[in-house]
This record gives C-alpha cells, structure tokens and sequence, in this order.
C-alpha cells in the first residue's frame, strides 16, 4: 500500500486585483503590488503586499515593513474622527467632532494669525513626505517658523554634501554597485536607505567586493562587512582625517580629478581666505601651461594644484596647499588617533592602503566618450572603485558636519565621486549650492514670504536675524548659534516655545511627528512644556494642533487632532521637486493614490492644508475670483505648477507623452497609476557618470527641468561660506555675531574639515561619564511606525540596553539582570543584555519601541509600555548649563543638527524594578483597544 | 519540554492501567466476579482515563480515529491500536470474568502481551526521538516498562512481585537520571552544529527572532533548576519506590496499602513530570537555552 | 502509510547565504503574509497588541555571535525555517499521514485536514521548523510555497517562495538540489554549503553558505603592503606634487 498524496491546488487564485502604489513604511519609498480580494463586505480589500519589480526604488524585494504594511492598514490604533480636547493636556480626554467643526475651528485660529501675527504660528512636520507642499503651504501662511524633521534627523549629512559636492548620501546619491570592489559604509541606522543598501551590498558581496563598516555596533551591515572597525562614536572624523594624512603622505590622490574638477587648485587669498575671482566671479587658478592666473573653467586650462601666486607682495596659495599643511601634520597620523578612537593605527594603515589599492591599482576605463564643461572631449571615463555610503551614525554628532565634510573630502581626494565603480549622484543632484535658494524668514501680516523658509546661506547675510540680534525663527536656526541649519531645529521647537525664546507663539501646528514622546530629547521634560501653564491659567504655548493618523503618545497633548488616512487611502507625490526616489541611472517620481476607501471619518492631511488655506484666505491658494483654487491634493499634484511646465510630477506631462517640461495633463494620476505608481526618465549613456562636468547631463537635466541653465561647477573642498562666517567672527564685515560666539565660530567654522571632540565631552566629566550610549532602528521598524503592527511588534516588542564583554564583566552583569544609567541629564533603570561585537566603551538600544501606557491601542502590559524603554530620557536638548545663563543647544554649531549620539552615560547594576524607568502614568485612548487574537485571511 | 499535565496523567495513569491489565492478564487464578470487576474497572479508569487525557493536549481531537492508521510508521498510531486492542482483548477476558466466571486464559495472555506493548509503544514515542538526547536510550522502555509492571503488581497486591519490581525499577529510574544528566552534551550536538558555525569560535545566542516567547521556546523549553530538581528527585524516589516498599515490608493492613499505592502514583507523577521537565530537545539551543 | 519516498523526482529547497543576511526579517514577515492569506488557516497571532505577543511564523532569523579565539566578535544573522529533510523524522512520526513528504519534488507538507495537532511532528524536529497554531490547533510549517511555485496565476518570474521573491539582499536562492548543474546546486559547491546538525542524519535539504572570512585586517601577523610615503613635510609633499603634476597627461614634462 502506497501513501497516497492529497490533491492539491497548487495553482489557487492569488487576488482578484493588483493595485500599485507607492509604499510608505518608511522613508525609502519603495514600489509595491497590493494585491485586492472581495473581502466578506463585498468591497475589495488588501490580501498581500509585494514588492513591484518594476520599479526603480526596489525592483520587486520588500523588506519587513513593507509586507507588514497590511497590518498598518487595519491597525486597530487608527484615529477615527477629529478629535477635540475636553479634558486637561496629558489626560487623553477627547470628544469626537464633525470635521466642520474642526475645520471652522482651525480656520478660526490660523486667520487670526495669518492677519495680524504670522510667525506667531510654529508648523512643523516629521517624517513627512511633502514638503515642497507644506513648506508652499507655510511660505504662503506667511509664517518663518516651517521646517520639516531634518534637523534631529541627518542635516549634516545633507549639508556637509550640497556645500561641498552638491549632494550627499540617500536621495542624493548611491554607489556604482555594477563597478564597485570596495564598499566602505560608515554609522548607519540600518534602515537608511532601506533596501537599496541591502540589495547593492547583496549585489557587491555576490561579485566577491569587499564592505568594510566603520560602526561601534556590530549589527545589520556591518555583522555582513568583512572588516569591522568598531570605532568609538563621536571620532569618525579623527579617523576620516587620519586616512586622508596616509593618503596625502603617500601621495594616493587622484591629481588629474583634483586639478580638473576641484576647488583644489583655486588660489586662496592669503590676506581673506577667500577664494580668488577674476572681474567676471570666477574662481582663479594658475594654469600650469602658462604659469599664469586664470578661470577655472577656462578651455584647455591646466589647474595647477602647486602653485602659488605672488601679487602685490602677498603670496597666495592653492587650497592644495593648504590641505597639505593641514593634513599632513602628525596630529592626524595613526598612531596618534589610534587612542582616541579605538582604532590600531595598523589598522588605519591597512585600510588607507586598501583604498589607494582598490582606487588606483584597480582603476579602469569604461569606454564611452564624453566632453566635459570646458568643451574637451574625453574617449574614455575612468573608474576608481571604491565608494562610500554613511548616514545619521556620523551626522548625529555635534562634529557631524564637519566629519561629513571629511568623508566627502575623503571620497574626492580619491577621485571616486561621481566616476565608474564610485558613488554617483541621483537626479536632480548634484546640485550646488549656488542652485539652491537661500533661507528666508522675514514676514508680514497677511503675506508670503519672499522666498522658501529654508536655503543655504552663503555667508552672514543670509542669516535670518532681527535688527536687535535675535532669531527671527522660533527654532533659532539660521542665527550664530548654528548659521547653515539648513533643514531647521525641530528638537528646539516645543522648548523655545516654552521659555518664549526668542519670542512666544499662540499655535504650534504638528504634523507626523511624536514629540510628546520618542522624536523628542528630554521627553519628560517636553511633556512638562506642553502642558505647564501662565499664571493666568492658560497653558504656555496656548494651541496645538496636531495630525496624525494613528494612536500616538503626542495625540494627547493636542488640542484639536485632524485624523489623517493610511499610506493606502490616500494621494501622495514624491516629487522631483522633494525628496525624489531618482536612481543615479535615472529621474523618477512617484505617486500614491487611494488604492482603498477609508472606513473612517479622516483625510489625507495634505488635502486638509488645501481646504484651510483656502478658507484662511492664504494667495496662492485662491483663485482670482476668491475660490479655492484646487480641491484636494490630487487636484494640487495635477495642476499645481511651480515655474511654468514644471509641477510635482514630472511624468506624463503634456499630453501624457512629455517627462520634466510640459504643460498640466488632467489625466496624468491616471497615467501614473497604469504605469505601476511611478514614472521615470533614463539618463543618456553619455551622461551617467561626471555629471557636474558633463555636458552631455547638464543639457540632459535642463532639458527635463531639473534647472534652466546648465551649471557645472567644482567641487568644494574649501567651503567658502564657512570662511565668511569665520571671518566675520574674526571682527570682519558689518554683521558680527555675538561675543560669547565668536571663539567658537573661529574654531568651528574651518573651511578646510576638521574634527573635535563632541561638545558635550567640555561640559561633562568624560573621566566619570566614561560611558558613549546610542540607539539605532531595527530595520524591521521605523521609530513607532511599527509598534501597532501586530506582525512588527513581536519582532521588537522590547528593547534591552546592550553591553559590551568590557562593561558586562566590570559589572558582573548576568542574563536577566538590570542596570541604573545616568547621564549629565537624567537617569534611567533597564533591562540589559550581552552583546561582544560592540566597542567596549559603548551601549545601545534600540530606538523607540517604549511606549506611553494607553497609546498606540496596545493593553497597559504590553512589553512596550513596561519593559521598552527610551533613551530620550537621557538627552537634553540644551547642554549642561556653564553658569553663564546662556541656553546652549545639544546640537551642532554649524548646521544645528541635533547631537543625538553626543551622549555619555555612567552605569551601574541596579535591582530588577517592576517595570522600566522613568514610568509614565497611562494616557486615556482615544481609540479602543486592540483585539486579543487576530486570524487575519481576506479570501475565503 | 513543556511538562504538560494532560500528558504526564495520561502516562502516569495509563502506565499503571496497562501493568495492573497485564497482571489481570496473566493470573492463572484470575478474580471473578465482583472482585474482578473491581480490578478492572480501576484498570481501565485509569488505562482509559489516561488515554482521554491525552486527546486534552490535540489541536483536533474530533479526528483522533486518524490517529489509528499510520501504525506501520509511526509509534503513536501503534501505541493507539495496541491500547485500543488491549483493552478489547482484556474486555472479553474481563467480561468472561465478571460474569461468566470464566477464565479464558488465551485472551488473558493475549490482553496482557498487548498491554505490555502499548506501555512499550508510549516509551518508544520518546525514545525515538533525537531531538531529545535524555529520551533516546532503550533504558526508556526499560524504565516504563519495570515501572508499570511494578505500579500493577503494587495495584493487584503481588506483595513480593511488587517489592522485587519496585527494586528493579528504582535501578532503572537511577540510572536513566544518570545517564540523562550527560545525554545532550554527550550528544555531541550544541549551538556550534546546529549553526554550523562551531568552527570558528564559541557562538552564542544574542537576540532570538521575536522579543516574546513563541510556540517552540513555550513548547520545548522548561528551564528547571538544578537544586530544585534534585529535591523533586528525591522526592519521586522516595514516593515511588521508598514509601511502598517500606508499607509493603510491614504487616499488611488495607491502610498501608492504600499508602504505597497512593504514595507509589503521586511518586510516578513526579517522575513523569521531571521526566519533561528535564528533557532538553535540542531546538532549545537556538535560543541559546537548554 | 507516512513513509517517506524512496527517492523524489526533484528536491527543492533553499540555500541561505549567511555572508549577506543581514537580518531585516524582510523574509519573515513575507512569509507572514502570503501564508496567512494562501495555504491553509491563516497564521494566527495570540495578543497582538498586548502582552507576550504569540503568532505562528514559518520562517524565523536568529542573531548569533561567534567569538574567535582571537580578534573581533563577529554577529551572524541566521534565518531558519523548514529544511525539508530527505530522511524527515517529521515525517514518519506522525500518527495520521497528514505530514508527508511529496514525492514529485520532495516538500514536505501538513494536510490540515487529517492533522489531529498532537505535536508530535514538532518534537521530532530537531530544527523548530513546525509550529502549532493555536487558533486552529493543526501544525503548520513552511510549504516551500508550494501554492506559488507551481502557480499559474503567477507570472513564471514570480513562481519562486515569498521569502526568496522579498529577500533584499539576495540571500535566499530556490532551485532543485538534486541537479548539480542547477544555480542553487553551484552555490552549495562553491561556497562550501553545509547542513545544520548533520549528526541528527535528517539529511536536510535546505543548505547553508557560510559566512566569509572576517576581520583579516585584525590580525597584526598579517603584513599587507602598508603605504611608502613619498614626503614627511608639507614641502616635500609640494615638491613631490610638483613632479607628479608634470606626469599627467598634458603635463610639462
């Protein structure tokens, strides 16, 4: 007798219907296939998410979140109908309210404001992904006080990039994963770039490349590098440096990329430190034919990166030369960096060699012809493989901007950037600074600004200061506190607000943001903020407006919540205007559309801006004959135009034929949708690598408007801007920052990179705080996004504090075991565990999976209420005071990104409490609980 | 492994069912009568009553008929039709007791050989298994086998055949422990084989794939301690074996005997529950735990 | 009867590359979601916004740490999901026939309809491959997506497991291990595939890539070439520049 297999169907259904759209997990923005069954209602819901193979972002994989996003989409968490306060901030106490009453209430609010006192509204988003329409939105409410989460997320990463190479990492650019043989990543949370990173290191690993993870964590990419330097936090800059000394002192830099497409050549004003210019503005260099000055772009010059140039008894120099002195100084050899980070000075070596190796001995040529900006034609492009990929672990510093700085020298100096085999620029990027507007601020009642909240300065005249000398922002950003903040302090916000410095405000506006909770330093305290009150009894920032679609611990300090919908319910563009989801290969944007109704009474949060500026009466978003001039988000993504033939999306302009330039086409989100949710244009052959000095892709890029005129430019090893703040510091010009300033900016403003100690370090006692604490992201969740995912949540449903084989033993922790950890700011008491691939002198945990009792739908048990726990707590968002009555933001000097990793702890057993501390009471939810066993199946 | 208490009744029990039905079985003067219904009925409450506790623990146990037709592989359906067979043998045997006064030695002998096999069947159901190293050695059987023929002699008061078995299977229990304390690191297989990482240094577990426990750590990991499983030893040893045989060695009297059977059961029970409790099945090592 | 097959026509299986998984769990919530909606009763989850979340998963990533006796700890993320055995003690443990092993390419599956969830399968297993799920109260384990790999409503790119259609990576390849010219048959070859618990003689299919050698640059016996300056000083860097520049092309020199 012979078994007998059951039949099976292996050829069942998959779905009734596949609707693609754009994910919104995270911030990678991925393509996916949601597949749609009749549920038991009749009406079609999501059954399986997958990732779209055809898309440019993910070419079909998916990570955890993404499939995962079907539990988001009936997350019992979702917010179901405006909300109005009814009990006191904190107390979670809410009444339902139709949307007209919450609409006639904000509008009430906001005109009041947009008519007498503007800036008097502070509109801030998080993890946002319009910004281009909610910075239109802001600009237009007339308000300087907008700016979206880049400021406690990775601005010095973003700045560091455009001033020095006009683009950084993520969105700005990707390595050459066909070419590259060595990949070397630095600090990266494990979700930046989500699954791009993932498949390129899948790619390189598959060809027998090598990744070296330059990471006190030993986890995500760095557990796959083959080499792992497990460098202290807070030094990456030192080593950076470090390499460059060995690079220099070997004389392993690319000259010819240098000379041709650098800054390295300019001649530097020996008397200003400013850079040299003919009559016309143009950069000088010394042409090597001729030993004469001469502009940089000049045809046929020949940069001479040794020169020096005698005028007027001044002898000046490149800036060659002064990256000689500089680096090449024993300060930055190995052996005396080694200490202070970590890192064996035999090892610094060996890397600087494997790089000179990799970028010189395995150089190559890919034979495609190309003619550069000065008009020469070159048969060949020359591949360097090496690249390099880093993110918010070298940003979060308060040195971050200048260790980014480093690292984009670095890349330069082997003449890896934008060459075969290196890291090369997404479109719209590279993108120089003189390509992006600069900052303003300046309002008036009833009236826009002259120009977008937020630029890049080019020296102290773009500040946004008042005659008096104080912020004209309410985030102080663009001031002498920290002048390139080019993305805004969001961390600053909610306590600026609190101490009414530099000015109170009457609304805080709030859009995806979780500031009562983990995307706040010092949550205790930003709670305290939110709900203490004037004498009068009137709470201290006195209305908060607040949208979000889910749960989350900041609903509760709210006094009006605008429910917003899912990632699948709503319009989104991801706009070449934005954040694009370009490839270096490519320009691409995307859409999302309602791939399901809502079962609630919520809308999409963009579409909530256009009906309140509106009824506001904000210009630009009426017609000429006072209607509103579109009526919803959809109808903006369409028919908005921002120069004329360029809108949001660049695909399917015209009719339906034209990508960039093109007049509106009414049909184009439908276009969008049969094309899988996206469109993109391919670069030329001859275009896809020396863009910033490639003809062929500055006409490329204007022919699809990208910009108007072609602008090549070189590459800024010397920022010159920083010269200018530095040299005001110095007592020059007429606007001169304040004196207890001045010291700083001289030091911190080195237009050549530098590295110092993280500031913190001078205000703490390194001796007894001797302890660097970080936290990371799982990659299988996005700070809370994941927490009401019931598939996500049992992946990271609580987070231990873990200890390198050094602390664990000193300590004589065992499994199981908790430990109290104090910083200069606060303490905590949490569960720890082992970790051995660690720096020895480091913790972490990961981040954002405590949670407020009551928030997010979970019981008052969950793990996440009880054992999670936040290292906020630790943070301040000023450093420890020094006595002179000053408040010092925790944050960096130059660009005022908040110094998240700058924190160091003491640590110490402690006795297991009954739950995790600091504990919170419970907040009183505005939804009902989740269910207690779900068997979740669509088809029958 | 999870010690779950629909199983350890139903081997404990069962156990003691079977050996009572096997010395049921094989008296050549069997109980008729009334006495015999008495013997039997406790025989097949606790046979019976052990196998329907076991059907506590399925997921469907509507369908348990199924479990019957896979005998040729699988030592569950076995020790199902062995027990089913058992019991039918020894119902004819037993219902020409009570009530033909009969003794018809033939089913006798066949019931008996059937219910020392099905004890046979359910030992084998874990000394089959690799995955738990302390359960797979033939002194498994051994050590059910002598400790339900000992439980039933107790049960149909063969004094001397009791004690003498008693004996046996208090060697038995002793030297399953002993072997079972080395039997997974003699084993040979640790995190380093079942990672395959072994070779290239010590690896150890430092975040298992959800922060909650799932069905496997619940199911296959019971960390006992050690100091409280060599009291509980003790004290099964004592309950077991000890007790009894002492009741037994003194003039009888029906409330000592009462005592060693009570004592003997309570004494199984722990055995049994140790004898999960202590099992460490080898996916325990993927969580870093025994 | 719940023998196993003598030989099968095809065996297909996975070879996870422990080199690149980098642990995101993208194949575990995958896996989640096309068995929840495919292949028998959903996955359930016991309290899933409360305490001790408990669903059933089929496919699950550790994180191990492996210390060498000298240098650096190294982390290696390890998914694990059924290996779909040749000699598969869950096979022949089971009291109804409802696990087997399918002749034509060697998957082992449940059928939910005869599985009486005894639990049996489960301890048989030396790998935790098989889950009881407690809403339905019948075993359930990776199919190797069999509903897709045959499935004709799926374009043939698509006719691959979940887990290996998501796997960021590229971790995870699928193919028939029984053919030595297959693609997943070369990487096992090359790479030196190997099995888990080889002493349990479970002859699993699925193989694993080892990770590769790390942290060689730990090693201070190891003398790679270091960098021969060509200047200690800013001059004689200047100078050396000097010459260099005349190399290039169109250099003076």
């Amino acid at each position: 007798m012979t078994f007998q297999q059951p039949d099976l169907n292996t050829s069942p259904k998959v779905s009734d219907e596949i609707r693609q759209t754009t994910c919104y997990m995270c911030a990678c923005r991925c393509g996916i296939n949601v597949h749609m069954k009749d549920g038991p209602d009749g009406k079609k819901q999501v059954a399986y998410i997958e990732g779209n193979r055809d898309h440019p972002v993910n070419k079909g994989v998916l990570c955890a979140k993404g499939s995962a996003g079907i539990m988001q989409v009936n997350a019992p968490s979702r917010l179901k109908k405006p909300l109005k306060r009814v009990g006191p901030r904190g107390s979670g106490e809410y009444e339902e309210i139709s949307w007209e009453e919450a609409m006639s209430t904000a509008v009430g609010w906001l005109t009041e404001l947009h008519e007498t006192a503007p800036h008097k509204l502070a509109f801030f988003t998080g993890r946002d992904q319009s910004q281009s329409f909610t910075s239109f939105w802001a600009q237009h409410f007339g308000t300087p006080n907008y700016a979206a989460h880049g400021g406690f997320c990775s601005v010095n990463m973003a700045a560091a990039g455009i001033y020095t190479m006009g683009g950084a990492f993520w969105e700005f650019g990707q390595p050459d994963w066909d070419h590259t043989k060595l990949f070397m990543i630095f600090g990266v949370a494990e979700d930046h770039d989500s699954n791009p990173i993932k498949a390129g290191i899948g790619k390189i690993k598959a060809r027998g490349a090598k990744v070296i993870g330059v990471n006190p964590v030993r986890s995500g990419y760095n557990a796959v590098a083959d080499e792992w330097v497990g460098i202290t936090p807070g030094t990456d800059g030192l080593f950076i440096l470090s390499l460059v000394h060995e690079l220099m002192k070997a004389g392993k830099i690319d000259l010819h990329y240098l000379a041709q497409y650098t800054n390295a050549a300019v001649l530097v004003d020996a008397e200003t430190g400013l850079l040299m210019r003919d009559a016309d503005g143009k950069q000088l260099v010394i042409d090597r034919k001729t030993g004469k000055p001469a502009p940089f772009d000049k045809k046929g010059v020949r940069p001479d990166l040794s020169a020096t140039y005698r005028q007027a008894g001044v002898t000046h120099r490149t800036v060659m030369h002064l990256m000689a002195e500089k680096y090449l100084d024993p300060q930055y050899a190995p052996e005396n960096v080694a200490e202070k980070t970590g890192i064996s000075a035999r090892k610094i070596k060996t890397i600087a060699a494997e790089l000179a190796r990799v970028a010189f001995d395995e150089a190559f040529e890919l034979e495609q012809e190309w003619t550069d900006f000065r008009g020469e034609v070159h048969k060949t492009m020359t591949g360097r493989p090496v690249s390099f990929h880093a993110m918010r672990g070298i940003s979060a510093h308060s040195n971050g901007f200048q260790t980014c700085r480093a690292l984009h020298v670095l890349q330069i100096l082997l003449g890896t950037v934008e060459v075969p085999g290196g890291f090369r620029f997404k479109p719209p990027y590279p993108k120089p600074v003189e390509a992006h507007p600069t900052p303003h601020g300046y309002g008036r009642p009833g009236k826009p600004l002259a120009g977008p909240h937020l630029g890049f300065p080019r020296g102290p005249e773009d500040l946004q200061i008042n005659e008096d000398g104080s912020a004209c922002r309410i985030d102080k950003a663009f001031t002498w506190e920290n002048p390139m903040s080019v993305h805004g302090l969001m961390h600053m916000v909610i306590s600026n607000a609190h101490a009414q410095d530099p000015y109170p405000i009457d609304t805080l506006f709030m859009y995806m943001a979780n500031m009562s909770w983990n995307s706040s330093m010092n949550t205790s305290g930003v709670i305290k903020m939110l709900t203490d009150r004037n004498d009068d009894g009137g709470y201290r920032i006195p209305r908060i407006i607040y949208s979000d679609a889910y749960s989350s611990e900041m609903v509760a300090y709210a006094d009006l919540i605008l429910p917003d919908t899912t990632y699948l319910e709503r319009h989104d563009c991801i706009s070449l205007l934005d954040r694009p989801i370009c490839e270096a290969d490519g320009a691409a944007d995307a859409i999302r559309w309602p791939v399901i109704e809502p079962d609630r009474d919520v809308r999409g949060f963009q579409s909530v801006l256009i009906e309140l500026g509106a009824r506001i009466g904000l210009p630009g978003f009426l017609k000429e004959d006072g209607t509103a001039k579109w009526k919803d988000y959809a109808d903006y993504i369409v028919n908005h135009e921002r120069r004329p033939g360029v809108g949001p999306l660049a695909g399917f302009r015209g009719n339906g034929d034209q990508f960039g330039r093109g007049k509106v086409n009414p049909n184009q989100l439908e276009e969008y949708i049969a094309n899988g949710g996206f469109a993109i244009e391919h670069v030329p052959d001859n275009a896809l690598y020396m863009k910033p000095w490639n003809q062929h892709y500055q006409d490329w890029a204007v022919g699809i408007g990208l910009y108007d005129a072609p602008q090549p430019f070189l590459f800024q090893l010397y920022v010159e801007p920083m010269r200018k703040f530095q040299r005001a510091a110095e007592g020059h010009g007429d606007i001169q920052p304040p004196d207890h300033l001045r010291d700083r900016l001289k030091e911190v403003m080195e237009p050549l990179p530098i590295w110092y100690a993280p500031l913190e370090d001078a205000r703490v006692d390194p001796d007894e705080l001797n302890v660097h604490a970080l936290t990371q992201r799982p990659m299988a969740m996005y700070h809370s996004w994941g927490t009401q995912n019931a598939w996500l949540r049992q992946l990271h449903g609580e987070n231990p504090l873990y200890l390198p084989t050094k602390l664990w033993k000193k300590h004589g922790f065992a499994e199981g075991d908790w430990a109290r950890v104090t910083s200069a700011h606060g303490e905590i008491t949490v569960p720890v565990a082992h970790q051995a691939a660690l720096n020895e002198n480091t913790v972490w945990t990961w981040n954002a999976i405590g949670k407020r009792k009551g928030a997010w739908a979970l019981s008052e048990d969950a793990p996440e209420a009880n054992k999670g726990f936040l290292l906020n707590h630790l943070i301040h968002e000023l450093l420890p005071p020094k006595g002179d009555g000053l408040r010092w933001a925790n944050s960096d000097p130059i660009t005022g990104q908040a110094a998240w990793f700058d924190l160091r702890v003491k640590i110490a057993k402690a006795d297991a409490p009954e739950e995790s501390q600091p504990a919170f009471d419970p907040i009183k939810s505005p939804v009902p609980q989740g269910p207690d066993h779900l068997e979740w199946k669509v088809g029958k | 492994m999870h010690p779950a208490p629909s199983v350890i009744v139903f081997s404990t029990l069962s156990g003691l069912g079977f050996g009572l039905l096997f010395w049921l079985g094989i008296d050549p003067t069997p109980p008729t009568g009334l006495t015999a219904f008495v013997f039997f009925a406790i025989a097949y409450a606790l046979s019976v009553g052990g196998l329907i506790s076991s059907t506590f623990h399925l997921g469907h146990p509507e369908r348990a008929w199924r479990a019957l037709s896979q005998w040729r592989s699988s030592w569950l359906s076995r020790e199902g039709v062995s027990a089913i067979l058992a019991l039918l043998f020894m119902g004819l045997h037993a219902i020409s007791l009570i009530f033909l006064e009969m003794n018809a030695t033939a089913l006798g002998l066949i019931g008996a050989a059937l219910s020392l096999f099905t004890v046979f069947t359910t030992s084998m159901i874990y000394a089959q298994l690799e995955t738990v190293p302390r359960w797979k050695t033939p002194l498994t059987p051994a050590l059910y086998l002598s400790f339900s023929l000992a439980g039933g002699a107790l049960l149909s008061g063969l004094v001397n055949m009791a004690i003498l078995l008693l004996v046996i299977a208090a060697i038995f229990q002793f030297i399953w422990w002993q072997r079972g304390d080395a039997a997974l690191s003699d084993s040979g297989t640790d995190l380093g084989t079942a990672t395959g990482l072994g070779e290239r240094g010590t690896v150890r577990s430092m975040a298992h794939p959800h922060t909650a426990p799932n069905y496997l750590v619940r199911e296959f990991i019971y960390v006992i301690g050690r100091k409280h499983a060599q009291k509980l030893r003790r004290i099964a040893f004592g309950l077991t074996f000890v007790l009894p045989i002492i009741c037994l060695l003194l003039p009888f009297s029906h409330v000592l005997a009462i005592i060693a059977v009570l004592s003997h059961v309570a004494g199984v029970a722990t055995s049994r529950w140790l004898f999960f409790a202590e099992a460490e099945h080898v996916v325990g090592l993927y969580y870093g735990m025994r | 009867m719940t023998d196993l097959p003598a030989k099968t026509d095809r065996t297909l299986g996975l070879v996870i590359d422990l080199d690149t998984c980098v642990g995101c769990h993208a194949c575990v919530i995958s896996c989640k979601g096309w068995n929840t909606e495919n292949y028998g009763a959903p996955l359930s989850d016991q309290r899933p916004y409360g305490t001790e979340p408990m669903g059933t998963f089929l496919n699950r990533v550790h994180s191990y740490e492996v210390q060498p006796e000298q240098g650096s700890a190294q982390t290696v993320h390890f998914p694990k999901s059924c290996l779909h055995c040749e000699n598969a003690p869950c096979v022949t443990v089971c009291p109804t026939g409802a696990s087997y092993k399918r002749v034509e390419d060697g998957i082992v599956l449940v059928n939910e309809d005869h599985c009486i969830g005894c639990g049996l399968c489960a301890w048989a297993c030396p790998y935790g491959a098989r889950e009881l799920d407690q809403a339905e109260g019948v075993m359930k384990k990776c199919t190797l997506c069999v509903d897709r790999i045959y499935n004709e409503n799926l374009p043939e790119e698509d006719q691959i497991p979940s887990c290996v259609r998501t796997c960021p990576a590229g971790a995870r390849h699928f193919g028939d291990l029984s053919d030595p010219k297959s693609d997943v048959s070369q990487l096992v070859e090359s790479r030196g595939g190997f099995d888990l618990m080889p002493e349990m003689g479970t002859l699993p299919v699925n193989k694993y890539l080892p990770p590769r050698l790390k942290d060689s640059w730990d090693d201070q016996s190891l003398l790679a070439p270091l960098l021969e300056p060509v200047a200690e000083e800013p001059q004689g860097f200047l100078g050396w520049l000097d010459k260099a520049l005349d190399k290039l092309p169109g250099g003076t020199a």
